[in-house]
């Protein structure tokens, strides 16, 4: 999976994307947010309130119960802001 | 009817935008445009976006605003980058037969796009630069379009 970040979850993780492997323990975007949380850190600090963080898969948002698959692009990010 | 839909660095001329939006059918475009504003000692702004997700967001959003109201056009141009005070940021533009459909439908869309579409706001002020927190006042806005 190829796993990008924006904004502030960006700064604090220290990059813009990695490719992680889709694994059967990362079943859904909230198993992969507690994963990366895990790897403490700049993940910690990103990964600690979920309810700060917006999830999309494949460029379409969803919640944290959505399930990933092989090949899929996942981002987080904060609520959006434009306009 | 395609939706326009630009995300760039450049200004855009709302001249041009109008006229391209004119045509023996339409008889409204209704504009909305947002700008920086200067408040609280606020310099600039810049925007980033994430590219693909964007496009993709604003044209499902333009797409739902079809199947609410008979529309001729639309034009969606968000900015993205360094921005100062004054600049403009963003550009809706709706075409349509008659203003009630022309309004409604620029103001939807203004409100989806404020909570939807993937940009993300940093405000510098005196040298320092802070993210933008989103405000629960711009998901009552889109929630009010929700159907019953």
């Amino acid at each position: 999976m190829n796993v990008l970040y924006f904004a502030w979850v960006r700064q604090k993780v220290g990059r813009a994307e990695e490719t992680i492997e889709h694994t059967p323990a990362l079943r859904t975007v909230g198993d992969l947010a507690a994963m990366l949380s895990a790897r403490g850190g700049g993940y910690a600090e990103a990964f600690s309130d979920m309810r700060r963080l917006r999830a999309a898969v494949n460029q379409v948002h969803v919640g944290l119960d959505a399930i990933l698959a092989a090949g899929d692009e996942v981002a987080f990010f904060p609520p959006v802001t434009g306009g | 009817m395609i939706a326009n839909i630009h995300i760039q660095n450049e200004d855009f001329d709302l001249g041009d935008e109008v006229e391209a939006l004119s045509g023996d059918g339409t008889g409204a475009v209704a504009t909305f445009i947002g700008l920086v504003r200067g408040d609280d000692g606020l310099t600039a702004l810049t925007l980033e976006h994430y590219p693909g997700m964007t496009e993709r967001e604003i044209a499902r959003i333009a797409q739902e605003a079809q199947t609410r109201w008979p529309l001729s056009g639309i034009t969606i141009i968000h900015r993205v980058g360094r921005l100062a005070v004054g600049e403009r940021i963003v550009l809706v533009a709706v075409g349509a037969a008659h203003r009630g459909s022309a309004f409604e439908a620029c103001q939807f869309l203004m409100d989806y796009l404020k909570t939807r579409a993937p940009f993300w706001k940093q405000e510098e002020r005196d040298g320092t630069v802070d993210w933008v927190e989103a405000r629960d006042s711009d998901d009552a806005a889109a929630d009010r379009w929700r159907k019953a």
